[in-house]
């Protein structure tokens, strides 16, 4: 007798997403002609060395090496494959939960999890340099700066694309809204890209809204696509048209990936509160990572050396990445004045001399 | 020498600078083919094209959240919130992010929004049109807030505002927009940062600000007919506020009186008094005097004049002051 099929998270219900990689590793779809083998092992490798670190930033934080960390597993497909449909001069404006996309834009993860460990608010990175925003937690917001920032690069005659990302809650927000409907009457060159992971801490998404979230975009004006968010190809695949068709001047797309928030919402909650355990379990069965590992294997591109290889890499990389957090000091109190103003007042600057003495 | 009002002297302002700087955009509701509904961005879309001055969506939260993002792209947006209490639905924006994204980012990125917000009632406007909310803005370390009360002040207050390299807040009064001035637009007139003083005395110093300047300058005159020699301080910016005016005020006149529309609870009122109080204390004759609007919400129009500040409650509490 054939075992059950492990049912979908609740969420994933309704319009068929669009999936390339079927959970069981099976090819339903077309593999972009734009991923050459190289670039199919290394989507695999950050998946891998991203779900690491996420678990090694949740041991530095019951360590006490990080404040609150909220954890990105089971949410690496659609990250990973988002992020690498991105150019170079793209610009990604994240939440709080997208360290894999950090990755791979180039952020170093030691300063972006300055955040993390409450040395520094917003990211000392370099936003502009790693084409990567500040780190947002107020939700919904970043989606203004984002239409804002299309605007100008729209604005200059450029052909960047901007990106923004947020969760299934913050299309409740107001600036969802405020910022998606500029994005339509202006055309702008930007991606809406929504991991819906089922959850906005405790409140599941039937909750949140009644709708399907991608079918927003028809009130917008412009296309919404739903994707299967755990088939990392098939994210890259809906990101890449997206992107290509907003470098080609045809306006948003809003894109819903439909994933599983597998950990809490953050190392501060605790999930089984409102969530049932074997649900948890049963989503681990469309988890990105071994289903993409599977066709990656069977299409010939991997080998157990290579899947070996990505592990200690994704070892050493943790690790590395622990020594540097855990060696981050505390930052000199005059941080807390210093980039307050670009022009400090006088009275500003009586005021620190007041609070460093 | 040209008369000014307000409303066009601000509109010179916001047209000099499109022309000196090709990366300042003007933006917010009605603001392009219409020109404002006080008429501040008249002709500027013609004159400047609507790429650079353009209408948005009535959605004022992503009109600063977009201003944060295009100053990330290098522009240096000048966005108008149409009313008062219109400006709250971006209160997210500018508290959370116009305010402090420069430190967020370690100074890598600053924050040149220019934030036009007509602002203060006094024009028997409907329920809320007629709001004062300084104080929000001025409590928000990160900003700098300005209030200008005539032509000739608006249009250096708003050149400074859009030249600085970070977020100000120009809270224009609607009862003043009409207000003429005749003289020379400045724009290296003082700056942000610096109040000034329009009527000189000895006897009490009268503080006030945006549309109050004007009333307290009455007072004066009514004060002067009696025998009472009141200075006059325009604060003209709230955020960072010009506290050696306040300190050489009340050293010289020994009394002080701050006149503002808002609510007295938790007014600017109340940092004008406290922040004497820490620089001049002995030199106080007197207790510091708050003439505000009441602890209520902002009347109907019927009742604006029992709410504002009238001259005769200003020239009355001056007496008191002066004769404690």
């Amino acid at each position: 007798m054939a075992e059950p099929q492990p049912q979908p998270p609740a969420h994933w219900s309704g319009t068929e997403p669009r999936q390339i990689v079927a959970p069981d590793g099976s090819v339903v779809g077309p593999v972009p002609a734009d991923l050459d083998v190289a670039a199919l092992r290394q989507l695999y490798r950050w998946m891998v060395v991203a779900r690491r670190l996420d678990r090694e930033c949740i041991a530095l934080q019951r360590q006490g090496e990080l404040t609150v960390y909220p954890g990105h597993e089971g949410q690496e497909g659609a990250q990973v494959g988002s992020a690498w449909a991105l150019g170079p001069n793209d610009f990604v404006w994240p939440t709080f939960r997208e360290l894999p996309v950090a990755l791979i834009r180039g952020v170093d993860p030691v300063q972006y999890l300055q955040y993390h460990r409450g040395t520094w608010h917003g990211g000392p990175y370099d936003p502009r340099a790693t084409g990567f925003g500040p780190i947002c937690i107020p939700i919904a917001t970043q989606i203004a700066h984002a239409a804002g920032y299309a605007l100008g690069r729209q604005l200059d005659g450029t052909e960047d694309v901007t990106i923004a990302y947020f969760g299934d809650g913050a299309t409740s927000e107001g600036d969802f809204h405020e910022a998606a409907n500029l994005a339509g009457v202006r055309r702008l060159p930007l991606v809406l890209f929504c991991q819906n992971n089922g959850w906005a801490i405790s409140v599941p998404t039937a909750s949140q809204t009644a709708g399907e979230i991608w079918r927003r975009a028809d009130g917008y004006g412009f296309r919404g696509v739903r994707v299967d968010g755990n088939d990392v190809l098939a994210v890259f695949a809906v990101t890449r048209e997206a992107v290509d068709r907003a470098r080609a001047g045809e306006g948003p797309t809003l894109i819903e990936a439909l994933t599983y928030r597998i950990g809490a919402h953050s190392t501060a909650d605790d999930a089984r509160r409102y969530r049932a355990d074997p649900d948890v379990e049963a989503a681990r069965a469309f988890d990105p990572i071994p289903r993409f590992r599977t066709w990656l294997a069977g299409a010939g591109h991997a080998d157990d050396t290579f899947i070996a290889d990505c592990d200690r890499e994704a070892e050493r990389f943790a690790l590395t990445v622990r020594e540097g957090v855990v060696a981050t000091p505390p930052p000199p109190a005059e941080w807390g004045f210093d980039w307050v103003f670009a022009d400090p007042p006088t009275t500003f600057e009586r005021m620190r001399a007041e609070a460093l003495g | 020498m040209t008369e000014w009002t307000l409303s066009r002297a601000l509109n010179q302002a916001l047209r000099d600078a499109l022309a000196e700087d090709e990366r300042v955009l003007v933006f917010g509701e009605d603001v392009g083919v219409s020109g404002g509904v006080f008429r501040v961005t008249d002709g500027l879309q013609a004159a400047h094209g609507d790429r650079r001055v353009f209408d948005t969506p009535i959605s004022e939260s992503v009109i600063v959240g977009a201003a944060v993002g295009l100053a990330f792209a290098g522009w240096r947006p000048v966005v108008e919130l149409q009313f008062d209490a219109f400006s709250y639905p971006a209160f997210e924006q500018v508290v959370d992010h116009v305010a402090k994204m420069r430190m967020r980012t370690r100074g890598r990125v600053d924050m040149p929004i220019t934030i036009r917000i007509p602002s203060f009632g006094g024009i028997k406007g409907k329920e809320h049109h007629g709001e004062s909310p300084e104080v929000y803005y001025a409590h928000t370390a990160g900003l700098k807030v300005v209030v200008p009360s005539s032509a000739l002040d608006g249009y250096a207050l708003l050149r400074h505002a859009i030249a600085d390299p970070d977020p100000v807040v120009v809270l224009e009064p609607k009862a003043r927009y009409w207000a003429k001035e005749a003289g020379e637009l400045d724009a290296d007139a003082p700056g942000i940062g610096s109040g000034r003083v329009l009527r000189d005395g000895d006897d009490v110093t009268l503080v006030a600000y945006g549309s109050m300047v004007a009333r307290v300058a009455a007072a004066a005159e009514q004060l002067a007919d009696v025998g009472v020699e009141a200075r006059v301080v325009d604060l003209r910016s709230l955020s960072p506020l010009d506290d050696e005016l306040l300190r050489r005020s009340a050293e010289e006149t020994g009394r002080v009186v701050v006149v503002h529309e808002a609510p007295r609870h938790a007014g600017f009122g109340a940092e004008v008094a406290a922040r004497t109080m820490e620089l001049a204390f002995d030199s106080l004759a007197a207790p510091i005097a708050r003439v505000t609007g009441w602890d209520t919400p902002y009347p109907p129009a019927s009742l604006e004049d029992g709410y504002l500040p009238s001259v005769d409650r200003i020239v009355a509490v001056a007496k008191e002051t002066v004769a404690y």
